[in-house]
């Protein structure tokens, strides 16, 4: 402190030189959309039915349930979490509508989105009990409830698939169906993206899930009921993934007992490929619209291009890995010219 | 020099001997027993009990280094990835002529390597945590094993190869003997040795240990680097005992080893935990399987059950130690 106001000069001089890294930490998004831009060309190049219109609705589509569970796991990462358990969430609560629908033709489909993304919360508050309240770490308690929600699921539908003539075509309705000529499901991911950017930009909770993420005991300090904020994220996360879940089942027309599973790795890297920092407290919206799309659109380009699906898991575990690190790096980089301009 | 950082200066009551977690898992292992013979006629009977015990065996050996990263307040849930990798690699190197006991050393290095690139990168880029690394390595090392197979299996191994699995000694499972002597000697290094006091410091305080002279990231990578080599163990045990291997075997074995050993009382703050803890729950959760396995209780039951067990055990110690501060 004493010295910066000492050599009150000196920053700005070292201003130029020290953004550089700085620069790329801003710069970050818009490299990964010059990656994605490359890639397309690439892909296009190599088959040219991948830039149709059709195609690029199929990918919006099929981004847009990854893109929904990666806002909560984007909240859950900021207060240094992790949740395990999405995917069996995802499935336990999506067999729940399906089965409802199955056993009464007549519900409105949306009853049967709301019951869904109810399962889904109640799912979500169990971890967040267990996480703020109890003090579980939460790779330990999603891990542990990964199993009951997935158990549960078996036993909910009795190890038997609700499949696609079962299920009443309101329900199918749901993903299929469109407003103003765009599907549903891009349509329910935009309204979720424009409440998440508010939330977490412009409202106080929002702000203190961040501050809760990058420091958790000055967080407490300055008057911040970091436990609520916890429980609050898991139970988002959890309503998300019960919301997801109806609608993959809707999209899919099939609910099984292995529904999703895995899926959280999907997650996980989107948010990460997003620029969301692991040991929490930082991560942008635009980041992880711009990683869900990113998967995405690998996942529908190997394939076009192809390349094994057998490949696609280690691809996948690849970008991760390059992703991490070159986050890890890049702050590295930050923090050391932070840590110039205060020697300065 | 060597740091005092742990020591049991506490003096020996009748009390606190017998107010130890490991007593609890005694009377649980005991609880389940009694349960498992009021259930079914069957669960009394040598060779039945014998016969399940080489079936959960398998896993056991991944639990005694998990204990160690558990205990350093680490995680490592690439471990099943590690087993499917290397025995995949060894069942595809024996598939291409390649003789069995070259595969199986191989598939033991295989395993060293996964474990020591996962040590690596924990130690290299620190502000990644365990689970993130160990994460994308689950996903990396089972897309290889994938990708070497497809989706085919590789069976048809020599027959002296089944003995790892099913042989006996004098009447007593070749792998249950296997266990035990992996056990005592994990034992031996966590608690008798300057190694295993550095753990236990470590899961403490990182921090301090560095600077009272721990080579804390060389620990932390021989850890890590264990737990790949007792993986490809496990991969040796379980392809012998399934007699053929897939690119999806041993999925989901890092909740069971995990669940393990936190039963078994390594606390997942670090620092705290014993081997005997978790050799007594790799036991009883086995015996609690096999036992209601018996009785027709489905897979997906006992997945229910296996979660809360690891929830409740993890809860315990938690509780009981707000119900203290409390007072």
């Amino acid at each position: 402190m004493n010295s910066d106001l000492a050599l009150g000069q000196a920053p700005k001089q070292q201003a130029g030189k020290a953004s550089l890294s700085a620069n790329f930490a801003k710069f970050r998004e818009m490299g990964l959309l010059v990656f994605i831009i490359l890639l397309c060309v690439g892909v296009q190049l190599r088959n040219p039915s991948f830039l149709t219109w059709e195609n690029i609705n199929d990918i919006a589509t099929n981004t847009a349930i990854l893109a929904i569970l990666a806002v909560g796991m984007m909240l859950v990462i900021i207060t240094r979490g992790i949740d395990l358990s999405i995917g069996a969430t995802l499935a336990l609560s999506g067999m729940t509508a399906a089965l409802a629908v199955k056993e009464m033709p007549d519900l409105h489909p949306l009853l049967a989105l709301l019951l869904g993304t109810a399962v889904g919360l109640v799912c979500g508050m169990v971890i967040g009990l267990l996480v703020a309240r109890i003090g579980i770490l939460p790779i330990i308690a999603t891990l542990g409830m990964m199993n009951v929600f997935r158990g549960l699921t078996y036993e909910a539908s009795g190890g038997k698939w609700v499949s696609a003539h079962q299920m009443p075509n309101s329900f199918k309705g749901i993903a299929s169906g469109s407003l103003l000529g765009i599907n549903n499901l891009i349509v329910i991911a935009v309204l979720i993206y424009i409440a998440a950017y508010y939330f977490v930009n412009h409202t106080r909770t929002g702000r203190r899930i961040y501050a809760v993420g990058s420091n958790p005991e000055s967080a407490e300090i300055s008057g911040i009921k970091s436990k609520r904020i916890l429980w609050l994220v898991y139970s988002v996360m959890g309503g998300l993934a019960g919301l997801a879940g109806v609608l993959w089942v809707s999209k899919f027309a099939s609910a099984q007992g292995d529904t999703a599973s895995g899926y959280e790795l999907n997650v996980i890297a989107a948010c990460v490929l997003g620029g969301v920092s692991i040991a929490g407290g930082s991560g942008k919206i635009s980041g992880i619209i711009l990683g869900s799309v990113l998967l995405g659109i690998l996942n529908n380009a190997l394939p076009m291009v192809n390349v094994s699906p057998f490949w696609q898991n280690w691809i996948q575990g690849m970008i991760i890995v390059i992703a991490v690190i070159i986050n890890a790096l890049v702050k590295r980089g930050i923090d050391r010219n932070n840590l110039i301009r205060r020697k300065m | 020099m060597e740091p005092r950082v742990l020591h049991n200066d506490k003096p020996f009551t009748l009390k606190g001997f017998f107010l130890q977690w490991e007593w609890l898992l005694v009377l649980l292992f005991l609880a389940v027993i009694v349960l498992n013979v009021n259930l079914s006629d069957y669960f009394w009977d040598y060779d039945n009990l014998r016969d399940a015990t080489m079936g959960f065996l398998d896993k056991a050996f991944i639990v005694l280094p998990m204990a160690l990263i558990i205990i350093m307040a680490d995680i490592d849930i690439s471990v099943g990835s590690i087993v499917a990798l290397s025995s995949v690699i060894m069942a595809d190197l024996y598939k291409h002529g390649v003789p069995m006991w070259l595969a199986m050393i191989i598939c033991l290095l295989v395993g060293t390597a996964c474990g020591a690139i996962n040590g690596l990168l924990i130690v290299k880029f620190k502000e990644l945590s365990a689970v993130i690394v160990t994460l994308s390595t689950m996903i990396i090392y089972r897309g290889i094993a994938y990708i070497l197979l497809e989706d085919q299996s590789v069976g048809k191994f020599p027959a002296w190869f089944k003995y790892l699995g099913w042989g006996y000694v004098g009447g007593i499972p070749f792998i249950l003997i296997a266990f035990i002597v992996c056990a005592l000697l994990f034992g031996v290094l966590l608690h008798k040795t300057k190694f295993g006091r550095r753990v236990y410091a470590i899961g403490n305080n990182p921090t301090s240990s560095r600077y009272s002279g721990v080579r804390v990231d060389l620990i932390k990578v021989i850890v890590f680097t264990l737990a790949g080599f007792m993986a490809a163990v496990t991969a040796l045990f379980l392809t012998s005992r399934m007699g053929s291997t897939r690119p999806n075997i041993a999925s989901g074995y890092e909740l069971d080893v995990i669940a393990m050993a936190v039963l078994g009382g390594i606390s997942t703050a670090g620092g705290k935990g014993r081997m005997l803890g978790a050799v007594l729950a790799v036991f009883l959760i086995g015996y609690l399987r096999y036992g209601l396995g018996l009785v027709n209780v489905s897979a997906q039951s006992l997945l229910i059950i296996i979660g809360l067990l690891l929830i409740v055990a993890v809860m315990v110690p938690k509780l009981k130690l707000k119900l203290k501060l409390k007072r």
